[in-house]
């Protein structure tokens, strides 16, 4: 059952992120036509457009989730299996209510992360970076939906990815808590990661290098 | 990738744990089917030791299948399926991790159960060894049948009918072999390891195939 050799042994190199003309279906519906954009190794793209714009499809498409009807995605060199270097972020924040939230980070650091991966907290350095330290023994389902939102982030913290995919990053989160993501954001763009972020609202301290505006064509 | 494995199945064995239920439910399904099954044919001892080990498997079955549906749908709903896709453990393996988890809290139950359950169909004690370690062969294969059933109905809801219809006729090969190799022991001309050789067989072709049907099924969501 076990591979013996693993392929994914040399260092996470993966940039840039290439997006090329890319076309997208949702129930017959096409919701992104002609995207394209290319970021580079410590870029960051905030995607912004009206309800129903295709700003989650588009993230979802990049992080492999969803069909294309045509069109290009590649993260790396050819050849580099892009799901393992890429952090997804969604509405939902993929942890389980009967857990603890230790448990769920303890859970999704070893799902994510890479043997030897480096810069990534343990998840109880995770929980204290988002101020839940105290709360590591609660069942999820007892917390509030900022709460949950925090674990969900600190999840980027446990396993080091170079691409991250944040739909909504800020739903829910106090305002010191969005300062604080805000400069973990900076912090992951400094450091040579790819962030690609959809939202309405201003991603608080932290500004985007590009912007891609869905409603008006697909251009970055 | 094998830390990964093992944490997968750990979560999933924590979770059966802290929801509870999940196997004194089946076997108490498992139980129903059977208590009532003299009800529907009358209480002949010689008619229901003869039909006892196909009584039990179609039990096993139906309890099977009644705690399958949520297998992955949970997983959807909160967003960890998602995730699951991204992790460094391949999707395959997932399946396999969560449906050793699943065989472990809930079809376990089932086949320990099955000897007490065999009592009150007037089984023999050789019967009773042999309704059970068929169960124990076939069930690995009752769970992996089942797990593409839950993957393709995973963002059905209430999809466990639909899953069913889809599973039932894919569980039918391991039904005949596995009622054959519990009866064999009790008739004296047949062969017991033919019928057993043939559900081993069953399990490790379903190990080998459902997971990359499962996990095909739940990249299309």
């Amino acid at each position: 059952m076990e591979t013996s050799q693993d392929p994914r042994q040399k260092p996470l190199a993966f940039s840039p992120l290439v997006v090329e003309a890319l076309c997208v279906e949702r129930g017959r519906r096409l919701v992104l036509e002609n995207v394209g954009f290319t970021l580079e190794s410590g870029e960051s793209l905030r995607v912004i457009g009206r309800n129903g714009a295709g700003k989650s499809t588009l993230l979802r498409a990049l992080a492999g989730l969803l069909p294309l009807r045509s069109g290009r995605i590649r993260l790396g060199a050819a050849g580099d299996d892009a799901s393992v270097g890429t952090h997804y972020l969604a509405h939902a924040d993929g942890l389980r209510g009967v857990l603890t939230a230790l448990e769920n980070l303890q859970f999704w650091a070893a799902m994510l992360s890479d043997p030897g991966g480096a810069g990534e907290l343990s998840p109880l350095e995770a929980l204290a970076r988002v101020d839940l330290a105290p709360l590591a023994d609660a069942p999820v389902g007892l917390l509030s939906a900022g709460q949950k939102r925090r674990i969900a982030l600190a999840r980027l913290f446990v396993a080091s990815r170079p691409l991250w995919l944040l739909d909504e990053p800020l739903t829910a989160l106090d305002s010191r808590a969005r300062d604080q993501f805000a400069q973990a954001m900076r912090a992951h763009c400094e450091s040579g990661g790819i962030l690609v972020a959809a939202t309405h609202e201003p991603l608080g301290c932290f500004e985007a290098t590009r912007t891609l505006d869905l409603d008006a064509g697909g251009r970055a | 990738m094998s830390s990964a494995f093992v944490a997968l199945f750990l979560r999933e064995m924590r979770i059966a744990s802290r929801v509870g239920g999940s196997a004194s439910m089946g076997v108490a399904f498992f139980l129903c089917l059977v208590a009532i099954t003299p009800f529907a044919v009358g209480p002949d001892p010689k008619l229901l030791a003869r039909i006892g080990p196909a009584i039990l498997w179609l039990s096993a079955l139906l309890a099977t299948l009644l705690g399958l549906d949520r297998l992955f749908q949970a997983d959807a709903e909160e967003g960890s399926l998602d995730q699951l896709h991204l992790a460094s453990l391949p999707l395959e393996l997932a399946v396999v991790a969560k449906c050793a988890a699943h065989w472990v809290s809930a079809e376990l139950p089932l086949v320990l159960a099955a000897p007490f359950l065999g009592l009150m169909l007037d089984q023999e004690a050789g019967a009773l060894l042999a309704v059970t370690t068929s169960l124990l062969v076939g069930s690995p294969a009752l769970t992996l049948i089942g797990a593409m059933g839950a993957a393709a109905t995973v963002s059905v809801r209430r999809g466990g009918l639909l899953m069913a219809l889809l599973v039932l006729p894919l569980a039918i090969p391991v039904l005949i072999f596995g009622v054959s190799a519990a009866g064999a022991a009790t008739a004296a001309d047949a062969s017991l390891v033919a019928p057993f050789a043939i559900l081993a067989a069953l399990a490790l072709a379903a190990l080998a195939l459902c997971p990359f049907a499962a996990a095909a099924l739940l990249r299309q969501v």
